[in-house]
C-alpha cells in the first residue's frame, strides 16, 4: 500500500490522519506542501520519525528542493524523482492519494 | 494613504495565494499607500532562503520579496511562534524582517485601514 499526502501537516490533518492508517510495510510519498513534514528541524520531526521506523517513507526531491528544504530532509526520507515516484505507483498494488 | 496590511498565512507552491499576495502588494504600493506584510504559519515558508523550482516548472518568485524595498514596502513582520514550530530562525529568511510575538502582532492589525488575508 501506497499513501501519498500532498498537504503541509502545520495547516491540515491530511498527514496525521494518514499516519494513523500507515501500517508496517506500507510506504509513504510526500509530495508538494507535504514535504515539510520531512523537515528534519521542525515540529513534526518526531511524528515522521515515528512514521518511518514502521514504514518506507519517500519525498519528491523536485518539491523539496522547491521549497528550500534541500539541506534539511531528515536522514530516513528517501529522496525520488518524477521517474521513482512512477515506479513506486507501478509497483504498489493499491496507491492512496489523501486529498 | 491608508494602512493596509497584507496577512500571508499559505506555503509558497501548493497554492496560489502566495504568488496573488505579492502581486497585490506590489500594485498597492504603487499607489502610494502605506503596506506592511505579515507572515505567519505557512506563510512564513514564502521568505525562506534557497528555494530551486527549476524541477516542478513554477516561477521561483522568492527573489521579488527582495525587491520590495525598491517599492518602499519596507515593513515585513514574521510571526515568532510560526517560525519557532518550523524551526526556523531570522538567519534562513531572504529579507530582513521583525519578528513579533502575538501581542505586538494583534496590535499592528489593530492599527491598519485594510487588512487582507491571503
Amino acid at each position: 500500500m501506497l499513501h501519498i499526502v500532498n498537504k503541509s501537516p502545520y495547516q491540515s490533518t491530511t498527514l496525521a490522519s494518514c499516519l494513523r492508517l500507515l501500517q508496517p510495510g506500507h510506504s509513504l510519498l510526500l509530495i508538494e506542501d507535504a514535504v515539510y513534514a520531512a523537515d528534519g528541524a521542525g515540529s513534526q520531526q518526531a511524528v515522521l520519525q515515528q512514521a518511518a521506523s514502521r514504514a518506507k517513507v519517500y519525498a519528491l526531491k523536485p518539491d523539496v528542493d522547491a521549497r528550500g528544504l534541500s539541506q534539511r530532509v531528515m536522514e530516513n526520507v528517501t529522496l525520488i524523482d518524477y521517474s521513482g515516484f512512477v515506479n513506486l505507483v507501478a509497483e504498489t498494488s493499491t496507491s492512496h492519494s489523501w486529498l | 494613504m491608508k494602512k493596509f496590511m497584507f496577512v500571508n498565512r499559505k506555503a509558497p507552491y501548493g497554492t496560489v495565494y502566495a504568488l496573488e499576495s505579492l502581486e497585490v502588494v506590489l500594485i498597492t504600493a504603487t499607489f502610494d499607500q502605506d503596506v506592511s506584510l505579515l507572515f505567519m504559519d505557512d506563510g512564513v515558508f514564502e521568505i525562506v532562503k534557497g528555494q530551486q523550482t527549476k524541477d516542478i516548472g513554477m516561477k521561483n518568485f522568492s527573489p521579488s520579496y527582495r525587491a520590495l524595498e525598491g517599492y518602499d514596502v519596507e515593513k515585513l513582520y514574521v510571526d515568532a511562534e510560526s517560525l519557532a514550530q518550523r524551526g526556523l530562525t531570522e538567519k534562513d529568511l531572504l529579507v530582513p524582517v521583525e519578528v513579533l510575538n502575538s501581542q505586538q502582532m494583534a496590535e499592528l492589525m489593530q492599527q491598519q485601514d485594510v487588512v487582507l488575508s491571503f
